[in-house]
């Protein structure tokens, strides 16, 4: 049983126009075996409290903490991070030029369990999790995500989750671009392993209709930088009836 | 700043409408970014492809008929077909470098050490050949008639070269023959002053070889490989370059190529300071098939520099030309040319070329040039394909956001991206050297 622990986190970046606070004070922890839907409008935050988990150096930490199971995760270096057990899977995954699937998958498994995988069970495992996420078997020897459609990248990142086990996922909009077919294989892969009773799975979406095939536990509405609400699943139903303008009313946007 | 240039030749003598038949159309189609300066916010996603951008902006050879290439800001003395260009012994026949001859365009001239003004009268690099021992070698004067009778010179250092060699190194693998084993010719310099030197390599009829040139140590040369492929025959020539720093090393290594004959040619250029090779494959018979490799990797101030021509001069020929470079740390800068010329005889040819570049760090510059000219649509493909990508920060912060560290990450994608080369060379000794030599610039680029 791992906890990930975010406390009053404020979070800027630096523009041309100077420095732009976006995370105002975020608190909230997760458990293994939970899932915690953040939802909220465009421009809200969402994106950037999973990049400053995972330790993206376009983000500045001005406060607050993160710590996962009591350590400072804002002390880790991004593979650091990777190393003891977050997991982002991004919104725009990039292209890794001259680097195979193949060796990219073996070399990161390698690296987050300090050891090479047993080369046997581990070729059976990458096709298996590429099957049941319908992936072409000739995309392990093309190049990370070069040239892979929008959808096909967010289901190599769905790959990569099932096949490195993390102790927390955090999934980016993993649903953005995708058509209802592909979002079902997707949701299905983080199903699967968040089944499995070891994992807390932190799921950032624009949209619910994400939440009819992966069901959170806790729901928490971002605006403006900070959890304006946050509830039980039936705050997601109430979202997808209302909109997000009843928030957007109450706290008038920044600019 | 990371900046590509990217042009393409059109002459008069191949109008659109006959382009039709081109193998690449979708890739041209989705091409077509400016030439000049790659913005780095575009890098982030990874490769940035360059098609055909001819530029409109300058004023100049129009009126010749032409399409005016884009060639930076320098003028540039236009040439009306590849085809066309000069070819003699005598050095009177190219007029002095300038700097703005479109073959010496990106060659910084005060860098060549007076190879292309002095003598070269210093003595040659020592050659010494080992391995295979059915495959002769003889040292040879300058009057065998055998030398300068399959490949004549297209530039002025070459010109200069022929002028001015001493003894000449002759490798023949003889007809039928399969030698028994690479054949490897090193090539070690000892001082800085301008020499020049000649090699000729003739693989007879359905013979088979690897000959593998290997440079090293210090000079200044300028040199002529003269290569034969006959007809039947199966050679590959690998010139390997792990000069020391100080070196400048301008090469010109033309194959006559024969009927029904499998050449393959590999530059692997990773050490000196100036190093300007210039391979040419010319089809001399139907049936014949080329593939020409490079791997390149330059360092802080390093150039280092290919121009490539494929000649399809007669029909039913194959070629196909892969080129990968990586760049690390100030004014590290490569050039490739690539001309493919298919000739108005050269119907049922078949050619692709590729030239990828991957930019580590800042302050190193890309040039790339693919031209592809078609004198007849009847053929089975012709295209080519350029992409200079940056290593940029976001595909760092995707590898380590799986737990690989920086510098694992930095080595994976270099690794990755430079090994499809190696693996051409198909001389496990010689791989596995380069791949080493591979990681020793890594680590010396502090990556």
């Amino acid at each position: 049983m791992s906890t990930l622990e975010i406390k009053d986190l404020h979070v800027s970046i630096d523009t041309e126009q100077g420095n732009v606070p976006i995370l105002k004070g975020v608190t909230l922890t997760i458990n293994t075996g939970e899932t915690h839907a953040i939802m909220g409008p465009n421009g809200s935050g969402k994106s950037t409290l999973a990049s400053t988990i995972a330790g993206h150096p376009r983000y500045t930490v001005d406060s607050g903490s993160i710590t996962l199971d009591g350590e400072d995760v804002l002390s880790m270096s991004v593979d650091e991070r990777a190393r003891a057990g977050l997991f982002l899977a991004m919104q725009y995954p990039v292209e890794v030029p001259g680097v195979t699937m193949t060796n990219f998958l073996r070399t990161a498994k390698t690296a987050l369990d300090g050891e090479a995988p047993s080369l046997r069970h581990w070729t059976k495992d990458v096709k298996t999790a590429m099957a049941q996420l319908r992936i072409d078997a000739d995309f392990a020897q093309r190049n990370v995500n070069e040239g892979f459609s929008g959808g096909e990248k967010k289901r190599v990142e769905i790959l990569q989750l099932e096949l490195f086990r993390p102790k927390f996922a955090i999934l980016d909009e993993t649903d953005s671009g995708l058509d209802v077919d592909a979002l079902k294989v997707v949701s299905e892969g983080v199903n699967r392993e968040h089944s499995k009773g070891e994992m807390g799975t932190l799921l950032i979406t624009h949209y619910t209709r994400i939440l009819r095939y992966i069901k959170p536990d806790f729901v928490h509405v971002f605006v403006a930088g900070r959890i304006a609400e946050q509830g039980g699943p039936e705050l997601a139903d109430q979202l997808e009836a209302e909109g997000y303008d009843r928030f957007t009313a109450q706290t008038p946007v920044e600019a | 700043m990371a900046e590509t240039t990217h042009t393409e030749s059109t002459p008069d003598t191949a109008p659109d409408a006959e382009v039709t038949d081109l193998g690449d159309l979708d890739e041209k189609a989705r091409l077509g970014a400016p030439a000049g300066a790659v913005d780095r916010s575009r890098a982030i996603d990874g490769f940035t492809e360059e098609g055909e951008s001819l530029s409109t902006g300058d004023t100049g050879s129009e009126q010749l008929g032409l399409k005016k290439h884009s060639h930076g800001n320098a003028p540039v003395i236009p040439e009306a077909s590849r085809g066309e260009r000069r070819r003699s012994f005598d050095i009177a026949d190219f007029p002095t470098l300038t700097g703005l001859e479109e073959d010496w365009r990106f060659t910084p001239l005060k860098r060549l050490r007076g190879l292309h003004t002095e003598a070269l009268s210093a003595s040659a690099p020592a050659v010494e050949v080992t391995g295979a021992g059915n495959v002769t070698v003889e040292t040879v004067g300058r009057d065998d008639v055998r030398l300068g009778a399959s490949a004549t010179p297209e530039d002025r250092v070459s010109a200069a070269a022929w002028n001015a060699f001493g003894d000449a190194t002759v490798i023949t693998v003889p007809q039928e023959t399969v030698a028994d084993g690479e054949v490897m010719v090193s090539v070690r310099g000892t001082h800085a002053e301008a020499s020049a030197q000649h090699i000729l390599i003739d693989a007879k009829a359905f013979s088979k070889a690897v000959v593998v040139l290997d440079h090293q140590g210090s000079a200044t040369l300028a040199q002529n490989v003269e290569i034969v492929v006959g007809d039947g025959a199966e050679l590959t020539v690998v010139s390997v370059q792990e000069w020391d720093d100080d070196a400048v090393h301008v090469s010109s290594q033309q194959a006559k190529v024969g009927r029904d004959a499998r050449y393959k040619h590999v530059v692997v250029s990773l050490g000196g300071d100036l190093v300007r090779l210039t391979p040419s494959s010319i089809f001399t018979a139907p049936g014949a098939e080329v593939e020409m490799y490079g791997l390149y990797f330059a360092d802080a101030g390093q150039h280092l520099e290919q121009r490539l021509l494929v000649d399809h001069a007669v029909p039913n020929c194959k070629s196909r030309v892969t080129y990968k470079g990586a760049l690390q740390g100030d004014d590290a800068h490569t050039v490739w040319v690539g001309d493919v010329l298919i000739r108005k005889a050269a119907e049922g040819t078949d050619t692709y070329e590729t030239n990828r570049n991957l930019i580590l760090t800042d302050g190193a510059r890309s040039d790339s040039v693919p031209n592809l000219e078609i004198e007849t649509g009847l053929i089975e493909g012709a295209g080519h394909a350029s992409a200079t990508g940056r290593f940029d920060d976001e595909h760092l912060f995707y590898l380590m956001a799986r737990g690989i560290p920086e510098k694992a990450a930095r080595r994976l994608v270099v690794r990755g991206f430079l090994t499809e080369v190696i693996q051409q060379i198909k001389v496990p000794a010689l791989e596995e050297r380069l791949s080493e030599s591979v990681e020793r610039e890594l680590a010396a680029g502090n990556l």
